[in-house]
């Protein structure tokens, strides 16, 4: 077997270490390792986006990331986006909305909204729909995603 | 996933070195978009993975008027886009940069990798030959510089001798009244890969009435991204209208060579190409603030 590399990073503002190997992703590790399983396990090729994380501020697939790569640097995943006083008005919204069905998209939908919102807090519709683009959901038509992102924003409705 | 070794070398020569010691059985990571997908699906080897993002000349954009652009080789794509001198002056790049997945993919993706995975329908290939785009190749034996038209050998290979790597990508200034573009058909907006996709540049005259010089390159029509030289070469020195620009368009239709596959006939794709170069020569001749004569 391959031996093991040690990591240290900052997931979700709590510094984090563990071992893995070389060929293990990102998102294998969050979910196996670090029991972290909210990022979700679409397609594993990059193009569904449920398995989306925040690295050093840029939205990217775990999928397509090695855990090696994560060594000190800092990493957002859905578990670190509501606080103890409460959920994020993303989460609170996606619900008012029912902008979902199954669920399994939700994750990354949201980590991918809040890449957006946290640059662009003001997005127009079309520059929600273009940037959810790299996230697939099966159920919802996509429709009620991007009204609860929009509501969640400070765009005016 | 198969199991390997990774580096994260800061520097040139350790990545010459970790090259040198696999003797072919090392792979260099850039953004991963490619190449961690193909090792998971058992498409290609590594015993080594050597991760170059920690190399500040890989991952750097420079530019200055008189030796033009140099972009880093592992310089993620929405790096490039957001670059206000790429933006600036190379708008004809960042249509082909922009193409290239959704933002997840965007933040990952660089154009060396684009390049080195030398796929026929990579979307940066076609915009960089219009360019005039070269590679920048180092290894044991020193560094070299190939045109980007030279680059793709075949589907999925490049012209990288064992143990060498790519650096960085550059390009020249662009000259006083030039304009380039590049486009795609896709079926839908979003997140595909490219059916047939056309890039242009021209340089016109001071009366912006003639074409001093045109490159059409094309990709997803042929084993490699293709520079149609004869349809370019023929706009020199001929009137900017809509007759010769449907002549050069149809020229380089004719050195397609498309196959049919489930992305599209070839018959289709040999449609598109005429539609495809005839537009991005129309936003070429547009950014170089040229105008069909009646
Ligand atoms: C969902 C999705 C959508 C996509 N959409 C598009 C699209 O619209 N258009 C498009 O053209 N492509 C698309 N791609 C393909 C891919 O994202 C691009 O080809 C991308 O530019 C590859 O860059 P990378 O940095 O991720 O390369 P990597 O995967 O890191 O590398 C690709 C290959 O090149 C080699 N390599 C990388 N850098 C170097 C170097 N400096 N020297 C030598 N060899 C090197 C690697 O070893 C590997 O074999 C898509 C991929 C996905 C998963
Ligand atoms: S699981 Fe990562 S993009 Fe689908
Ligand atoms: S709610 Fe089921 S996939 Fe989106």
């Amino acid at each position: 077997m391959q031996s093991k590399t040690h990591v240290t990073a900052t997931i979700n503002s709590e510094e984090v270490e563990f071992l893995c190997e070389p060929r293990q992703s990102l998102l294998e590790v969050l979910r196996e390792t670090l029991g972290l399983m909210g990022a979700k396990e679409g397609c594993n090729n990059g193009n569904c986006g449920a398995c989306s994380v925040i690295l050093d501020g840029r939205l990217v697939n775990s999928c397509l990331v090695l855990a090696v790569e994560i060594q000190g640097r800092n990493l957002t995943t859905i578990e670190g986006i509501a606080t103890p006083e409460g959920l994020h008005p993303l989460q609170q919204k996606f619900i008012e909305h029912a902008a979902l069905q199954c669920g399994y998209c939700t994750p990354g939908f949201i980590v991918a909204s809040k890449a957006l919102l946290d640059q662009n807090p003001e997005p127009s519709e079309h520059e929600v729909r273009a940037w959810l683009a790299g996230n697939l959901c099966r159920c919802t038509g996509y429709d009620r995603i991007v009204k609860a992102v929009l509501d969640a924003a400070d765009t005016p409705l | 996933m198969q199991s390997f070794d990774y580096e994260a070398p800061q520097g040139i020569s350790e990545v010459i070195q970790l090259l040198a010691g696999k003797n072919g059985g090392a792979r260099i990571l850039a953004g991963g978009t490619d190449l961690l997908v193909q090792l998971r699906e058992g498409r290609r080897n590594a015993r080594l993975v050597i991760d170059v993002k920690n190399i500040p000349e890989l991952t750097q954009i420079t530019f200055d008027p008189k030796n033009g652009l140099r972009i880093g080789a592992a310089t993620s794509c929405s790096q490039i886009c957001s670059d206000p001198n790429v933006s600036e002056h190379f708008p004809g790049l960042v249509d082909a940069i922009h193409l290239i997945g959704g933002v997840q993919i965007q933040n990952r993706a660089s154009v060396g990798g684009n390049l080195c995975n030398a796929s026929p329908a990579a979307d940066a290939i076609p915009a960089l030959i219009v360019h005039e785009a070269v590679c920048h190749i180092t290894g044991l034996n020193g560094t070299r510089t190939l045109p980007v038209e030279e680059f793709c050998v075949a589907p999925g290979k490049n012209a990288l001798e064992s143990g060498e790597f790519l650096t960085s990508i550059s390009i020249p200034t662009t000259k006083e009244r030039f304009g380039a573009g590049y486009l795609r058909f896709i079926p839908r907006n979003e997140m595909d890969i490219a059916v047939v996709g056309a890039g242009a540049s021209v340089v016109l005259d001071s009366d912006r009435k003639r074409f001093v010089s045109a490159r059409i390159a094309l990709g997803a029509v042929a084993p490699t991204p293709l520079l149609a030289s004869d349809a370019g070469a023929f706009l020199a020195g001929k009137a900017v209208t809509r007759e010769n620009v449907k002549e050069a368009a149809r020229m380089a239709q004719a050195v397609a060579k498309p196959i049919t596959d489930l992305r599209g006939t070839a018959e289709h794709r040999k449609h598109l190409c005429a539609v495809l170069v005839e537009r991005a020569l129309d936003k070429a001749i547009e950014r170089a603030g040229g105008h069909y004569a009646e």
